[in-house]
């Protein structure tokens, strides 16, 4: 029994993972058509800590993202049509074509709103924690953000303020090294963001990004401190990006990084390793069910009419 | 009943009528309980709707914007306008787009109470009005009661309004004592108020400078001119329909605003009047604000920056063409022994 229910999840692991990462390629093929007129800042190679996280969350929990937003939107269980359609601008979107790439939400999954100005969201989630402490919810809310952000006050301010309040929620960083292209070193002199939470009094722990089960177990872990009234946990994930920071593209020749390195984290991709969790036959599955949705997806947005200007003609003159 | 209480009593009132409403700041819980404005409301309604919070405006505001788009209404409270510029990420980036930003599915109400100081040396950094910061933004609301009875009103309204209102309220006006109608009622945003009215020239005036327009048109009336003031009370939504109405009976426009004359809230007023309403113009409208330097600390320099009642009745005068030799007023200096 307890072997099904392990082999279940791993399966839902791996398939939110796939679909993440299918439905990226598929923008990424897309984007030189000029239909997707938004800044895309790309989730592949980070897709483990999505899934993880979000398969030990309730549908009635909430996450607030940052601008890296595709992979966790549909880890939450956000509307891949309404997602590709915001993509293209279209009033079918998720915010019904007035957000873009950096400004998902699907209020029905939990997917709050996701933001651009960095570090931001990190005090949002902390306000949902408020709301359902004093509304007498049982839901915990989840702030997402990446190793950059931990340098904003607001990230200090905030973990301050959920220690004190013991808030129902947890601190989810992806560490991917790079704020844009800047080096962790080159910007932190002491870059284990975990030992952040003890300055604040809460726990902290480093957790390899990239293994889904990790992330999984650990996340579960801080979710259940938070759901009992015994406060946030700082978790910090190690994970990497491939692409670009903004954008469809690899960037190995603006040389801030090496192509080793790349192929290192590329030796430890979280979709591939996870590949045996799966029968070759479900993974055939997967992908064929993954390709025709997106396939629909695309059709639904390319088909879905403009939003309405609200702007009237006159003040364009 | 002073201005603060009704500040108190909106809160009170507000807070009994609907659940979702609380308060959070920095401070709150002093003995003094932000000048009495708050007096009560922690023992009334408990540490759950009364949020203390660190020295850490930026993630209170945040936490706030999260907490409104959860279905709570959030009053957010400074004692000092100053201090809001540490929050401008959230009310600006956030707070302000939110609604729009994701195809108007969530709305954000919050208010956010902003002190300005005056007198006792209280100097650059504990005495800026910013009136035209908060009003350049579309998805923000501001406001500035002036007597008592709007303080209530337009506060219960702010509270209402289902997106963020910037609630400036002047320190200087705090111990204002006057009528106030019991029980809960709210003035509308978006309204500017005829205080008083006249033939002869209009005056629109914002904050403590209403009274001393209305000291100025009392001293006018002296010397035979009959001045219309306004009281802008809401700065966005500009009631600006009001004021040229007003214009198109008085011909003349004088501006008196405490706050910096560049890209000022005046500034938006004249223009508003010149693309609507330039042919009912008999005179170059004129804007009393601040001198454009910081507000001085020492008694002597001060006693200078700020214009009042004086420099308001000889702008009218002057747009009047009227030099008759009336008696000569002198500007509201209160007593104020400080510290803040």
């Amino acid at each position: 029994m307890k072997t099904d229910g392990q082999r279940e999840l791993k399966k839902q692991l791996y398939y939110r993972m796939l679909l993440l990462r299918r439905s990226e390629e598929r923008i990424v093929a897309n984007y030189h058509l000029r239909e997707m007129r938004s800044p895309p800042h790309m989730y592949m190679g980070h897709e483990a800590v999505a899934a993880g996280v979000c398969a030990a969350l309730r549908r009635e929990d909430v996450i607030y993202p940052y601008y890296r937003s595709h992979g966790w939107y549909l880890a939450k269980g956000g509307d891949l049509n309404e997602m590709i359609a915001e993509l293209h601008g279209r009033a079918t979107g998720c915010s019904r074509g007035w957000g873009g790439s950096m400004h998902l939400i699907h209020i029905p999954s939990g997917v709050m709103g996701t933001t651009a100005i960095v570090s931001g969201n990190i005090s949002h989630a902390a306000g949902a924690a408020l709301a359902f402490r004093m509304k007498g919810l049982n839901a915990i809310s989840v702030a997402i953000f990446g190793d950059g952000a931990t340098e904003e006050g607001v990230f200090h301010e905030t973990l301050n303020f959920a220690a004190v309040y013991k808030l129902p929620m947890i601190f989810v960083c992806e560490n991917n090294i790079y704020a844009t292209n800047t080096h962790i070193k080159d910007r932190q002199a002491q870059t284990d963001i975990f030992r952040r939470a003890d300055g604040y009094g809460m726990p902290g722990m480093r957790i390899d990004g990239n293994d889904v089960l990790r992330v999984y177990d650990e996340t579960g872990r801080a979710v259940e401190r938070a759901r009992i009234g015994d406060g946030p946990t700082l978790l910090e994930y190690m994970t990497y990006r491939y692409l670009e920071h903004c954008g469809v593209n690899e960037d190995l020749e603006l040389g801030y990084r090496t192509e080793d390195e790349v192929r290192r984290w590329m030796s430890i991709d979280p979709v591939h390793t996870a590949e045996k969790f799966v029968s070759e036959q479900e993974r055939k599955n997967m992908e064929s069910e993954i390709s025709a949705k997106l396939d629909e997806a695309f059709a639904f947005a390319k088909s879905s009419p403009w939003p309405e200007t609200l702007i009237a003609e006159e003040a364009g003159a | 009943m002073k201005f603060r209480e009704a500040v108190c009593d909106a809160t009170r009132l507000a807070m009994e009528k609907d659940s979702s409403v609380f308060v959070i700041g920095v401070g709150i819980i002093d003995p003094r309980k932000v000048w009495g404005t708050l007096s009560g409301i922690r023992e009334q309604f408990g540490d759950r709707r009364f949020i203390e919070v660190g020295l850490a405006e930026d993630a209170l505001t945040g936490v706030s914007v999260g907490a409104a788009t959860h279905g709570l209404r959030p009053i957010i409270v400074h004692h000092r306008i100053d201090f809001v510029l540490l929050t401008m990420n959230q009310l600006i980036n956030h707070a302000a787009k939110w609604s729009e930003m994701f195809g108007r599915q969530q709305s954000v109400p919050l208010v956010v109470r902003a002190v300005v100081g005056r007198g006792w040396g209280n100097g650059p950094q504990h005495t800026q009005s910013l009136h035209a910061l908060f009003s350049h933004v579309p998805g923000l609301k501001a406001v500035v009661p002036t007597n008592p009875t709007d303080a209530k009103g337009l506060l219960l309204a702010a509270i209402e309004d289902d997106g963020p209102v910037i609630y400036i309220e002047h320190r200087w006006l705090h111990e204002d004592d006057a009528p106030v109608p019991p029980g809960y009622y709210v003035t509308p945003l978006g309204k500017a108020a005829v205080v008083r009215t006249g033939t002869d020239a209009t005056i629109a005036a914002v904050g403590p400078m209403v009274a001393e327009a209305m000291k100025a048109a009392a001293a006018l009336e002296q010397t035979g001119l009959s001045a219309e003031v306004l009281d802008m009370r809401t700065l966005r939504p500009l009631d600006s329909d009001t004021v040229i109405q007003s214009v198109v009976k008085t011909g003349r426009l004088v501006v008196a605003e405490g706050d910096w004359s560049p890209c000022s809230v005046g500034g938006e007023i004249v223009a508003r009047v010149a693309e609507q309403a330039l042919s009912a113009l008999k005179a170059a409208p004129v804007r009393i604000m601040w001198p454009d330097i910081c507000v001085p600390s020492s008694q002597t320099i001060e006693a200078k920056f700020y214009p009042g009642a004086r420099e308001i009745q000889n702008a009218v005068m002057s747009v009047c063409n009227h030099y008759s030799q009336g008696q000569t007023i002198q500007n509201t200096v209160k007593k104020f022994d400080g510290p803040f």
